[in-house]
């Protein structure tokens, strides 16, 4: 079998990246979303290592350190949110939340 | 890209490191302070803001960048941060006694704020995908915690968690298009990359990179389509905050938004000037309309500030150097009236009173007449009625757009300011000639009435002698790579 090439990788992300931005839309729980931002997120990972690995340059790579950090910061304070929310609610349906019109 | 920093990069960043050790200094001195005691902590938040402002100056005419193209120290980076710099300055101002009457602990609020500016710095200077991003996070972070800060409120939980997920949504479709960005280019350097896109013009990946970009800073800068967030958490998040994000955030958008289009990708500035000019007037028109129909007054000023983002765009849909100036000019000048609107909402809010509603503005005259004038003017700023700092800003704006060869955009735009004044001309309505009043007397703390006062002297004096904010504009304007007028969209 023939190694991958970047064409498959780029796909195979894109694919990803499909694959949660349609979760954000499609799920009704919070915490579903956020794993589907997630998933969109490492998405962005695999084109970013694929580019790098297929430029030869470690660019791509570094990257993805800045990017898997800052996405354990957001998931850090974005569960904080939720359960100071839940705390209000006990629900974690976004249509339930109508104290603003969404 | 070569590795290792020099000493000398440390020297250029001296800003942001004098920054991050307030930040710090407040973080400590609330825990080692007395609880009754908490109330200082604004006086720090300020000396830390002053301090990195002063240490500014010594980089008024640089132009280097440093750390191998990481961060640009220039004269458009200076111009964005002395925006944000006096934007955090009077947003700690009308914190005091808004954190007051709810009750907030005042230690991690300034805390944030401070990292919060800190991101918007880092966003201004960063000509390098890494650095902007690394800045947004900084700034984006700080704020999702920020807009839920009054944890017993459901409006400012709700507020939080709408703006955390559309912003971590919005992020993954920014940094997606980053992604393509580098690897169509092979490098992470914003001027580096621009060379190496010439030629690419057609490449569909290219363009496909244009879009997911133009969509992610489309959500922060709350443009129509990617708006839906903005009522809400302006609504929502503590009134200050609203302000603060309002305009910190909308300005360090701009500020990315200059850095990835006009310096990274001139190469493709025929498809991004298209999407900005569809973009520009869809938030033009769609942020007054909704804003008339609005009874709450936080909720109007988010969709007047949606409506403001889209006159802003007409700057960078003409891209010249005129075009950029105007942005420059109007992000500073609307700063200024939209951060003294909402500290006049701070000083309605009393213990009885909520003071966000347009009823509440009721009867205002009589009892806070310099309260009701400052609204006055504001709202006149707003709608670009002359002699204010608005209207010169609005003049900028179309008069680029009319330089440029966009007339049908400048005619939009004043059709659109036309529509907005009925719905800022309302507040006046209600402040001058409605009688009934409502709660207790709304009285003006001193930091308040500082806050008012330089906004009310800032609208007043860039509207009367608009000259010297031109210069200086222009003249930050000029370090930013301009994108040549021949591959204007006409």
């Amino acid at each position: 079998m023939p190694a991958p090439s970047l064409g498959d990788y780029l796909a195979l992300s894109a694919v990803l990246f499909a694959i949660g931005a349609a979760g954000v839309f499609v799920r009704r729980n919070l915490i579903t979303i956020l794993l589907s931002i997630e998933i969109m997120l490492n998405a962005v990972n695999l084109t970013f290592v694929a580019f790098g690995r297929a430029l030869g340059s470690a660019d791509g790579q570094i990257i993805v350190f800045f990017v898997m950090t800052v996405a354990a910061a957001e998931a850090a304070v974005g569960l904080a949110i939720v359960i100071t929310l839940f705390r209000h609610r006990e629900s974690l349906n976004p249509d339930s939340f109508t104290a603003l019109k969404w | 890209m070569p590795a290792g920093i020099s000493t000398s990069d440390f020297y250029y960043i001296l800003p942001e490191l004098v920054l991050t050790a307030g930040a710090l200094v407040v973080l400590i001195a609330d825990v080692l302070l007395p609880k009754d005691r908490r109330a200082a902590l604004s006086w720090v938040t300020l000396i830390a803001l002053g301090a990195t402002l002063a240490s500014l100056a010594p980089f008024a005419s640089t132009r280097v960048e440093i750390a191998h193209g990481l961060i640009a120290v220039d004269r458009f980076a200076l111009f964005f941060k002395i925006l944000f710099l006096v934007a955090a300055a009077i947003t700690v101002l009308m914190s005091v006694r808004y954190l007051e009457v709810e009750g907030a602990s005042p230690g991690e609020y300034y805390f944030l704020i401070l990292c919060a500016t800190l991101g918007m710095m880092i966003m201004a200077g960063g000509i390098d995908l890494v650095t902007i991003f690394i800045g947004l996070e900084t700034m984006a972070v700080s704020f999702y915690i920020l807009a839920g800060f009054i944890k017993p409120s459901q409006r400012s939980n709700e507020a939080a968690v709408k703006y955390f997920l559309l912003g971590a949504f919005s992020l993954g479709i920014l940094l997606y298009g980053m992604s393509l960005m580098y690897g169509l280019s092979g490098t992470t350097n914003l001027r580096v990359m621009a060379t190496r896109f010439a030629g690419q013009e057609q490449n569909p990946l290219l363009v496909l990179a244009v879009i997911l970009v133009v969509a992610g800073v489309g959500f922060k800068i709350a443009a129509v389509p990617f708006h839906m967030w903005a009522p809400d958490v302006y609504e929502g998040a503590p009134t200050p905050i609203t302000a603060f994000l309002s305009v910190g955030s909308k300005a360090a958008s701009f500020a990315m938004l200059l850095r990835i289009f006009v310096e990274g990708l001139p190469a493709m500035s025929g498809d991004w000037r298209l999407l900005f000019y569809v973009l520009s007037i869809v938030t033009m028109t769609v942020g007054n309309f909704a804003a008339v129909t609005q009874s709450n007054l936080k909720r109007m000023l988010a969709y007047s500030s949606i409506a403001h983002a889209g006159y802003v765009l007409i700057g960078v849909v003409a891209g010249t150097a005129r075009g950029v100036t105007a942005t420059l000019i109007y992000l500073l000048v609307y700063s200024f009236m939209q951060l003294g609107a909402f500290a006049v909402i701070v000083l309605l809010r009393r213990e009885d009173v909520v003071g966000d509603e347009l009823k509440d503005f009721s009867g205002l005259h009589v009892r806070n007449p310099f309260a009701a004038f400052a609204m006055l003017l504001f709202m006149l700023s707003l709608g670009g009625i002359p002699p204010t700092a608005g209207f010169m800003g609005k003049f900028w704006l179309f008069s680029s757009a009319i330089d440029a060869g966009y007339y049908w955009l400048a005619v939009i735009g004043v059709l659109n300011s036309a529509v907005s004044l009925y719905y800022y001309v309302r507040v006046v309505v209600f402040m001058y000639l409605k009688k009934e009043t409502i709660g207790s007397e709304p009285k003006a703390t001193p930091a308040l009435a500082v806050t008012l006062a330089i906004a009310v002297a800032a609208t007043l004096i860039l509207g009367v002698y608009p000259r010297l904010l031109f210069e200086v504009a222009e003249a930050s304007a000029r370090t930013l790579g301009m994108v040549p007028i021949t591959t204007a969209l006409r």
